[in-house]
């Protein structure tokens, strides 16, 4: 198995009428083919900056000021508008996170469906009916080839969401990047979202990018995750080496600050004290500085390179530098690019 | 088994002193069409004949999906919106019939804090005429002592002196939540309703919120009636748990208890589909997976709410609805079938 995507010191900015927001500010990672990448992080984090840069949706005002994404080894940063068209929906998909605005409510959803399959395929007007009543039941919706002609408010949100990811389907891409996809549905339809997306990840084997701010969803869904803070990637590792042996203050102190289901009730939370930064006025250093308990020096000043833990994770903080002092918890590594 | 009903325990705890609130057979239907002909017209019945109590200092979560009428509950409690049938009782008075004037010196007792800290604060006044709208209106402090009142406040809630004289937009999402939750706490209120509170903001600030809230009910006394669809964090906050779908009450319980022996089949599917931070319980976890939609709450079917999609639906329950039943002391459950499926 090789690797699907690389994405190399990714800048992304919004050149906006109160200055540069800098939303991505240098992510790198590479994700191998038949992974689901969980990338995690608050509002305002990068985490669908980061996504949207690679499947090249970034619109005016915003731009990729640097860095590479290597797709199956093609560059997408340098592909013309026309490549770019050719890749979205067909090798590279995306599940949006509002099933209720991402449907143009205007059109059936036969016409939504077969509008992707007939520009990637050479499929006559049949057989392209016929491959997306097949990509609903796939999703479960019954009665397909009844429904299959509705407009998007006929279906309820769960629904709306399955045929978002039918359409995202229905080219086997090689790459599905999901959004949120379960955000704005309740609970027990989320559950049932999370669920199809896996058994259909294991029968057709597309790589799975997946964001999102929740980590219960993560813990369920991925094999690898991106921790992302202030436009910066904070940790990187598999999903047992981010929940279990978290080496950043932030990746920590976010574990700390959600109740689990097992813990007692009465048990006080522990808040991360502070807000996430003004990405307008980045910090100087680590993002995460201002609020981290173990701050030093060097982190308001610079922020830190990432240091290798091992060959699968690591953890761009200072502490982990073999001169900072040591802390509870928190395991040395080995700089990379130091 | 307990086989008397809601409707008498609730009596007999109408004699209980501890009873801050009581709510019985509350009910808020939303016409959704106008027709002249009775027979045509169409009821969006957000809440249908509820009826729970919620003891003094203690505090209840009210949890659901989307469109089970949680926030309207909240808000009918508060006469926001005009009760179609049934009795709010707040220390023994009954609001629901109470005129407006009747009702000012309730709205002292009773406050809210909103969901959205965006939409919830008037971006035109200052955090000082925010905060002291509702001093000034029931007349509690004037002149240096409402401004003392006012520093107090906002020093309760962990913002400073300075912030005062500025405008909702120059905080952040947690910061505006704060001055929400000061302006609550501006008339020493009882019963305090958060809607929500803490949905709109990010994870890493929800915990200070929560933490806060929990300092100012142990300070203060107050009672809590929070509203959430975030399982986990009902979970922490609540002493006692209501489970609503679509406009009725399926299960209360104390929250220990809730989560530990769910008895309804709809809070097992939720709690069962809860996403649960930490890989290797998710791994071993069943889950129980609902097929089918929610009912939509506009003309529900007879029975049960959740007859659609349960998995133990037998003919009785899209026949009767059932009612809330005691089966264990303080573990009320609406199910027909309740007994047979935890044998």
């Amino acid at each position: 198995m090789g690797k699907i995507l690389e994405v190399n010191n990714l800048h992304t900015s919004f050149f906006t009428h109160l200055g540069e927001v800098q939303a991505v500010r240098g992510s790198d990672f590479s994700m191998e083919e038949g992974d689901i990448l969980g990338i995690v992080g608050e509002s305002g984090s990068g985490k669908s900056v980061t996504a949207l840069s690679v499947i090249g949706l970034i619109d005016e005002p915003g731009k990729i000021k640097e860095g590479d994404i290597i797709f199956d080894g093609k560059d997408l940063t340098e592909l013309s508008y026309k490549e770019l068209s050719d890749l979205r929906g067909n090798d590279i998909s995306m599940i949006f996170q509002d099933p209720m605005t991402s449907l143009n409510p205007v059109f059936t959803i036969k016409n939504q469906m077969m509008e992707v399959i007939r520009r990637h395929t050479d499929m006559s007007k049949a057989e392209a009916k016929q491959h997306a009543i097949k990509m609903l039941e796939i999703v479960g919706i019954p009665e397909a080839e009844a429904r299959i002609s509705s407009y998007p408010h006929e279906f309820s949100g769960g629904m709306r969401q399955r045929v978002m990811i039918a359409t995202a389907l229905s080219c086997n891409p090689k790459l599905l990047i999901a959004d949120e996809p379960s955000t704005a549905l309740d609970v027990t339809i989320q559950a049932q979202i999370l669920d199809l997306m896996l058994s259909l990840q294991k029968e057709i084997k597309t790589s799975i990018i997946l964001i999102t701010h929740d980590l219960g969803v993560i813990a369920e869904v991925c094999t690898s995750i991106i921790v992302m803070y202030g436009g910066m990637i904070m940790e990187k590792g598999t999903v047992d080496e981010i929940f279990y042996e978290a080496s950043h203050p932030y990746t920590i102190g976010l574990h700390k600050s959600v109740p689990s289901m097992s813990r007692k009730s009465n048990e006080r939370l522990v808040p991360i004290a502070g807000s996430p930064p003004d990405l307008l006025k980045p910090p100087a250093g680590c993002p995460f500085s201002p609020r981290c308990d173990h701050a030093m020096q060097i982190c308001l000043e610079l922020p830190a390179p990432m240091f290798d833990i091992n060959k699968t994770h690591c953890s761009a903080c200072w502490l982990l530098h073999e001169d900072a002092p040591k802390v509870e918890g928190i395991e040395k590594g080995e700089a990379k690019n130091g | 088994m307990a086989d008397n009903n809601l409707s008498q325990s609730t009596q007999n705890a109408s004699v209980d002193k501890d009873v801050l609130l009581q709510v019985k057979n509350l009910a808020k239907y939303f016409s959704v069409n106008s027709s002249l002909r009775k027979s045509h017209r169409k009821y969006l019945k957000a809440v249908d004949d509820i009826s729970f109590q919620i003891k003094k200092g203690e505090t209840f979560g009210l949890v659901g999906e989307s469109g089970c009428g949680k926030s309207t509950t909240g808000r009918t409690i508060l006469r926001l919106y005009e009760p179609t049938a049934g009795q709010i009782m707040y220390n023994g008075v009954d609001l629901s019939p109470l005129s407006d004037r009747q009702m000012l010196p309730y709205r002292k007792k009773m406050q809210m804090i909103f969901q959205d800290p965006y939409a919830s604060l008037n971006g035109r006044m200052t955090v000082n005429d925010i905060i002291g709208e509702g001093i000034e209106t029931h007349d509690l402090y004037k002149g240096a002592e409402k401004t003392e009142r006012i520093y107090d406040l906002v020093n309760h809630v962990g913002l400073k002196k300075e912030h005062v004289n500025r405008y909702p937009h120059e905080f952040s999402g947690g910061q505006r939540q704060r001055i929400g939750i000061a302006r609550a706490l501006a008339v020493e209120p009882e019963l305090v309703i958060c809607d929500e509170p803490i949905s709109a903001l990010d994870v890493s600030v929800q915990a200070q919120v929560v933490n806060m809230l929990e300092d100012l009910q142990n300070e203060m006394g107050l009672t809590y009636l929070f509203i959430a669809h975030d399982l986990s964090m009902v979970k922490h906050i609540s002493d006692r748990i209501g489970v609503m779908y679509v406009g009725k009450l399926m299960e209360v319980c104390n929250s220990e208890l809730l989560y530990e022996n769910p008895l309804h089949p709809y809070t097992q599917a939720l709690l069962s589909a809860i996403p649960i931070p930490d890989p290797i319980v998710t791994r071993n976890n069943q889950r129980i997976i609902l097929e089918g939609d929610v009912q939509s709450p506009i003309n529900p079917l007879p029975g049960c709410r959740f007859a659609t999609r349960c998995m133990y639906k037998q003919d009785i329950c899209t026949q009767v609805t059932p009612e809330l039943r005691e089966l264990e002391s303080d573990h009320f459950v609406a199910c027909h079938l309740v007994e047979e499926i935890n044998k």
